[in-house]
């Protein structure tokens, strides 16, 4: 009887363990050569099969250098889906190893217990952090990582993630078309000169068609990513988006005058977005589309003369391409989101499988990977080592030389960002920053629908709008928190009546098996 | 009609089955009661009152069967030909059926769907799991959404639905003659076929790609392309439709260079004639 309860109890620690999660990673003495460790990688790429080979060929490289560790390559074409299946996992104690993601994803898995590794000691450790003695390659030194883009995995008091690679928005114009509008680019590109232009590009003819292009199709200015867009604006004005706390601001009058005006130019369809009408740069190549802003880690599909693209040859329309950054309400002020994947490790039992994924993803930041990777879109390096390599400035200097490595506007995407480092901002992560991007990108596109569908946008819509956005995306809740553990609040009653008789229950066993034993012991 | 039609029937139609199983139960009972006369006596009345159940059921079958030959649209709804005039961000309600289900994410449905006079794609329908688990091939629902146009594919998004009585599976239209000319988009997002088309390459060496550039792995998109009469179009699996663990899957995989294939599918539209392919053979 003793026996079994002791069992039954060992049992329930053990279930009572597994709840808890793992434990806090704690740094090894050493790393073991002598065991062979797998170890799992989920990146993403941007349906560039050269994105691909690069990270086959780094993990190649990587496992020459360190023959014990086996790296396990697993594919996603975008961050949705690597966190859906992350979230997934971690209840299971599957997640990956390495993860490429974005720290406000971070802030998410960061709700369970040790699940993700902090990298502050990896990052210190004389042997085996940033330009450890013991790595067998070279390492770069934490000061050679772009401080700016390596603070933005920090937060909580800790750093989470480590940067992999850097992009912003660019606005790629049709010159061709401003100009046949009769205007001229200025030198940076402000909200007010976009809607002008665009406003003036609806002209009809009498055959129906458009005058600016002769075609009957005509969104002059297109916008990829509407939480990008509405955050930028929110951020060029100065207005509030939330605290680095998780206090939610995005729901504020300067909000609503911004998605007045969009709601006008989306009224004329002078204005639409990727999720209502398509990828820009498909208008923008066919001669659809006068402004269209997307990623300049999109600048290879931009342009008449553009090495990758959806339409077919016949629907291609030569124009001038101008690469710029995003409008701006203050030109001599100018903001735009600083973006890109990062690279956070996830914890494991064994800390030698973390040691091993902290090797790997130091390696992402060696030269080789560095730039390979960055050339291949309008990435930059995170490094100021790879940033400053002759190859890399080589590369720069090449724009134009061919429409393939050294595609014009790709390297001119790229130079815009290492122009504009110092204007760029990241948004505050906490648990919950997450669905606060999607709330800023939704209220753009419902709006946008709203209008295009005949709706009055006015108080009561907007009224409405804000409720059941914040209702969407759960913020009305008060949930979010910065520090990634929500304070639930005091327990509920009916939790702490099934704690007191759960302790009841074991101090009655506890008495039974005392008294159990004292009856034997006497016998 | 083609015998793939009444193959289609049997697989879709539950009394069709039953008919089937009859025939079976009379085979085993004929080799039983083969020895006399009296019994071939007592055999031919249970054939005679077998084929005239079978019958009844038979004809029972095909009207639950296809219902949109009699499809009277209700009150408010359109025909398809009010559908297809409407304006984009027009609001439409229209009676269609299930014909193939592609994925549910979110409390989201995205589901091919078509009435006798032509398709419908809906994309990401408000739906919950439990309701998507009841569209089955053939399910009659009453869609209210807004017509909208993504990289020329006609669809309905934002929309809701409501299950109806009524059942039409329908039958792939041979569209491979219309390839290349402009009546084929009037068919779009329909269930079709194509005869006799030969595989290329895909452009990596192969019969067949991951993904549009060749960018990914077991599971993703495939992508293949075939020709016919010396045009050649790229056609693809794909993943949310039939994912990896299908025959279709498993057949474009198996693909060779200069098979001659017969296909059937859904005409999806993508900057150009895109089909999603559900079944190939190979001749």
């Amino acid at each position: 009887m003793v026996l079994v309860l002791f069992l039954m109890s060992a049992v329930l620690l053990t279930g009572c363990h597994g709840s808890r999660g793992l434990d806090a990673f704690s740094m090894p003495e050493t790393f073991d050569e002598s065991r062979n460790l797998e170890i799992t990688f989920w990146a993403k790429n941007d349906t560039n099969k050269t994105q691909t080979d690069i990270y086959e060929r780094a993990i190649d490289d990587f496992e020459r250098l360190y023959p014990n560790i086996k790296v396990n390559l697993r594919l996603y074409t975008n961050y949705g889906d690597i966190y859906n299946d992350v979230i997934t996992n971690i209840s299971t104690n599957t997640t990956p190893n390495v993860c490429i993601t974005y720290p406000d994803h971070i802030a998410t898995y960061l709700t369970g217990t040790n699940v993700v590794v902090p990298l502050d000691e990896l990052f210190a450790d004389e042997r085996y952090g940033f330009g450890g003695s013991e790595v067998h390659f070279d390492s770069v030194a934490r000061d050679e990582v772009v401080s700016r883009f390596l603070d933005e995995g920090a937060f909580d008091g800790h750093y989470y993630a480590i940067p992999f690679m850097r992009s912003t928005e660019a606005c790629y114009v049709n010159k061709t078309y401003v100009e046949a509008l009769g205007y001229t680019l200025p030198d940076v590109l402000t909200w007010d000169f976009v809607w002008e232009v665009s406003e003036a590009a609806m002209a009809v003819g009498e055959d129906g068609n458009y005058l600016v292009n002769g075609q009957n199709v005509l969104i002059p200015f297109i916008y990829k990513s509407t939480d990008n867009m509405m955050i930028q604006m929110l951020y060029q004005h100065g207005a509030g988006y939330s605290t680095p706390e998780g206090e939610i601001l995005l729901f504020n009058d300067t909000t609503k005058e911004l998605l007045y005006t969009i709601a006008e130019y989306g009224k004329s369809k002078a204005f639409s977005t990727f999720k209502i009408s398509s990828y820009p740069a498909n208008f923008l190549n066919a001669g659809q589309c006068v402004f269209a802003v997307d990623s300049t880690a999109g600048a290879t599909w931009m342009g008449t003369d553009a090495p990758l693209r959806d339409i077919s040859e016949d629907k291609l329309v030569r124009f001038e391409t101008v690469v710029m950054p995003v409008p701006q309400f203050d030109p001599d002020e100018p903001k735009m989101i600083s973006q890109g994947p990062s690279v956070c490790l996830f914890n494991k039992e064994d800390p030698q499988e973390v040691l091993a994924s902290w090797l790997f993803a130091q390696y992402l930041l060696t030269n080789d990977v560095q730039i390979a990777y960055a050339e291949t879109e309008g990435y930059i390096p995170v490094t100021l080592r790879a940033q400053n390599s002759e190859e890399y400035t080589d590369y720069l200097s090449r724009g134009g030389e061919d429409n393939a490595l050294h595609y014009d506007i790709k390297i001119k995407a790229a130079k815009l960002l290492i122009d504009n480092t110092d204007n760029t901002f990241v948004t505050p992560v906490f648990n919950g920053s997450a669905s606060l991007r999607d709330a800023a990108g939704q209220l753009i596109e419902t709006t946008v629908k709203a209008v295009r569908r005949g709706q009055t946008v006015d108080e009561a819509f907007m009224e409405t709008l804000y409720a059941d956005t914040r209702s969407l995306y759960r913020l009305d809740q008060g949930g979010v928190s910065a520090s990634g553990e929500t304070d639930l609040g005091p327990l509920p009653q009916t939790a702490v009546i099934l704690l007191v008789s759960l302790a009841v229950v074991w101090v009655f066993i506890i008495v039974y098996v005392v008294l159990n034993s004292k009856k034997h012991q006497k016998i | 009609m083609e015998c793939r039609f009444f193959l289609k029937c049997i697989d879709f139609c539950p009394v069709v089955e039953y008919n089937v199983k009859v025939w079976q139960s009379m085979g085993i009972l004929f080799g039983f009661l083969r020895e006399t006369k009296k019994r071939r006596m007592k055999m031919k009345k249970y054939v005679a009152l077998i084929l005239a159940f079978s019958l009844t059921l038979a004809l029972a079958g095909c009207g639950g069967k296809d219902d949109a030959g009699s499809d009277v649209k209700s009150e408010g709804v359109m025909t398809h030909a009010e559908y297809m005039a409407a304006a984009v961000d027009e609001q439409v309600v229209v009676e269609t059926y299930v014909q193939a289900k592609q994925s549910w994410w979110d409390n989201k449905a995205t589901v091919y769907t078509q009435d006798k006079d032509g398709a419908y794609f809906i994309y990401e329908m408000a739906c919950s799991e439990e309701d998507y688990a009841k569209l089955t091939p053939g399910t009659k629902i009453k869609v209210t959404g807004y017509k909208a146009e993504w990289s020329g594919e006609i669809e309905i998004m934002d929309a809701t639905f409501e299950i109806q009585d009524g059942n039409y599976v329908a039958s792939a239209l041979d569209v491979t003659n219309m390839l290349g000319t402009d009546e084929l988009i009037s068919h779009q997002n329909e269930y079709v076929s194509f005869k006799g088309m030969t595989v290329e390459d895909a452009g990596n060496g192969s019969a067949f790609m991951y993904k549009w550039d060749n960018s990914g792995t077991d599971g993703d998109d495939l992508y293949f392309n075939v020709s016919f009469n010396g045009q050649t179009y790229t056609f693809t699996v794909e993943s949310h439709l039939c994912d990896n663990t299908t025959d279709v899957y498993a057949a474009v995989k198996n693909l060779q260079i200069g098979d001659v294939v017969d296909m059937e599918g859904f005409l999806y539209w993508y900057e150009g004639v895109n089909p999603h392919i559900t079944s190939v053979t190979v001749k």
